[in-house]
């Protein structure tokens, strides 16, 4: 006879005092119904550059199967050093400051992992991508979360930012430009929050991984301030600038000390990233930015399209700057996210994500990711137009 | 051409379809800039047609026969290969017809029902002309791509989940 299993308590706390991510829900809805227009979906509608899918299947042909390095291919670490440096003026030693990662996903973990201690605060942007805060508390630490404002185009200000600190504030995650509201920052817009971080001596998770998609000026990266390239972690990958979500490849780069950090989760959780995706992303930095730069023109005019219609059909949208969501304000309404985003679903088809699972700050909005079809667009804002008009009398 | 006309004239390169309304708010100009832009583009034969690109193997009974054909000619005094080339490109059969380098000169694409058509273009009229020396012609047995179109299915169909983070 064997030994019934010990159901209780064999679930770490850790995990257990963390929630499920809210977009799930909407997950399981939406899939089981037909004719759903999708504006829910967080990723490129574009399919991997044929050139950068040929250099990896070549790579697999020629028998690269092997593990890498544990920070990734040298060669690859080289192009992101040169690419950091041509696109937004952040270089790396690619040696000892760069680790390719499984995706953004694992840089932010092994970002967090490596700086906080139990009990410490990270100050986390909110409305945000979702596993910030989750990721903070695995760790141990406690996110604090600042809800930024529609009236401040979802920027983060001074004043925000220094209410957060307490003696306790190790970190402040910064995410632009931002998944959901497309909110970016300017150099403008960053330069007074410098004073507060180096007042308080703090570091800068600043994750960039939309820095391609902004659409209205070129994106400034954190560590190009004067000064707080020593403080900051920069965490980027390939999955939004060049369709490669599914490769699960992305970058982190930092000082050497806190990268050799990084290393040692990365080496003992994950031995190193996918070898094939690896030799995909250097083709895509040797000669994929002409395919960005189309796939950035082409965001750029359903961010637009989006824009105005939401404005023609009577909803209040700040123009996002950078990434491929528009985060409409649908107070108007009377109803909170949850139940826009569900009736809407039921009875439109239409599935967009509530605001509210995206933190601080989020109710009263709906994410809506455009990266869809300019056909599947036009017939959303057809669908949601009707539902407003329902709903609003 | 300013980068806007230019922007236009990419969107409905790629779609002839797309409204002028929606062309407006893409590029975020009016719907009367946008008409204007396009009544120039057409004035100037820049844009010379919107059409479909079309695949006529799924249509029943209606698949036809295209060939390639090579085609090495005398040129003309004066006029070079402009004469012979206008003979050629009146014909309604020619979909196209290039001037090109290499070992013949002009590259005609023929569109007909039957094989014995394409044959007969070939032998009564476009051998038949004065200076055209040589042809070989080649038949199209299938269609990958055309006009920066993936025939077959391609990737069109949205491989990713309904909703993600």
């Amino acid at each position: 006879m064997t030994t019934p299993v010990r159901k209780k308590g064999r679930l770490s706390e850790a995990v257990q005092n963390i929630q499920p991510s809210g977009i799930r829900r909407f997950f399981d809805m939406a899939s089981t119904m037909d004719n759903v227009i999708s504006l829910g979906v967080g990723e490129p509608d574009f399919v991997t550059p044929w050139k950068v899918r040929e250099a990896s299947i070549d790579s697999m042909e020629r028998g690269y199967t092997a593990y890498t390095a544990n920070p990734g291919i040298i060669e690859l670490r080289e192009e992101i050093s040169s690419y950091l440096s041509r696109q937004f003026s952040t270089p790396y030693d690619p040696e000892n400051e760069i680790i390719v990662t499984v995706g953004a996903s694992e840089a932010i973990d092994i970002a967090i992992r490596s700086t906080v201690n139990p009990g410490e605060e990270v100050v986390i942007i909110e409305p945000g991508f979702v596993s910030y805060a989750p990721i903070v508390s695995l760790a141990g630490g406690k996110p604090v979360s600042i809800g930024t404002k529609k009236e401040n185009e979802f920027k983060v200000t001074k004043e925000e930012l220094e209410a957060a600190i307490t003696s306790n504030t190790k970190a402040i995650m910064l995410c632009f430009p931002n998944n959901p509201t497309g909110a970016v920052m300017t150099k403008e817009d960053l330069d007074p929050l410098v004073e507060i971080i180096e007042k308080n001596d703090l570091l800068v998770l600043s994750d960039e991984i939309y820095a391609e998609l902004s659409y209205d000026q070129k994106h400034y990266s954190f560590a190009r301030l004067p000064g707080m390239k020593e403080r900051t972690i920069l965490i980027s990958g390939f999955s939004k600038a060049f369709a490669m979500t599914g490769w699960r490849l992305g970058f982190v780069c930092a000082p050497a000390d806190i990268t050799a950090a990084m290393l040692k989760i990365h080496q003992y959780a994950m031995m190193c990233a996918s070898t094939p995706a690896q030799y995909g992303a250097l083709e895509a930095l040797r000669s994929g930015q002409d395919d960005v730069e189309r796939m950035v023109t082409s965001y750029k005019q359903r961010r637009n399209y989006m824009v105005k219609s939401f404005a023609e059909i009577g909803l209040s949208c700040h123009v996002p700057g950078g990434a491929f969501y528009a985060f409409p304000s649908i107070e108007e309404t009377g109803m909170d996210s949850n139940a826009f985003a569900e009736g809407l679903l039921h009875e439109e088809r239409v599935a967009v994500v509530p605001g509210n699972v995206f933190g601080e700050g989020g109710e009263g909005h709906i994410r809506c990711s455009y990266a869809t079809s300019m056909e599947s667009l036009e017939t959303a804002i057809e669908r949601i137009g009707r539902f407003i008009k329902k709903h609003s009398s | 051409m300013e980068e806007h006309e230019l922007e236009i004239l990419r969107l409905v390169e790629e779609n002839g379809r797309l409204d002028i309304a929606t062309i407006a708010k893409m590029v975020d100009r009016t719907e009367e800039e946008v008409q204007t832009v396009l009544n120039k583009l057409e004035k100037e034969n820049i844009i010379l047609s919107y059409a479909a690109v079309v695949d006529w193997s799924k249509v029943n009974e209606r698949e036809g026969v295209t060939a390639m054909i090579d085609v090495k000619v005398t040129p003309q005094r004066g006029v070079g290969f402009d004469e012979v080339a206008e003979r050629i490109y009146r014909f309604p059969e020619v979909e196209a017809l290039y001037l090109v380098s290499g070992a013949y000169d002009l590259l005609v694409v023929i569109d007909g029902d039957t094989m014995s058509e394409i044959a007969r273009f070939v032998s009564e009229k476009l051998s038949a002309l004065d200076s055209v020396i040589s042809t070989t012609t080649h038949f199209r047995l299938k269609t990958y791509k055309h006009d920066g179109i993936m025939f077959g299915d391609g990737e069109d169909d949205d491989k990713r989940i309904v909703v993600s983070p």
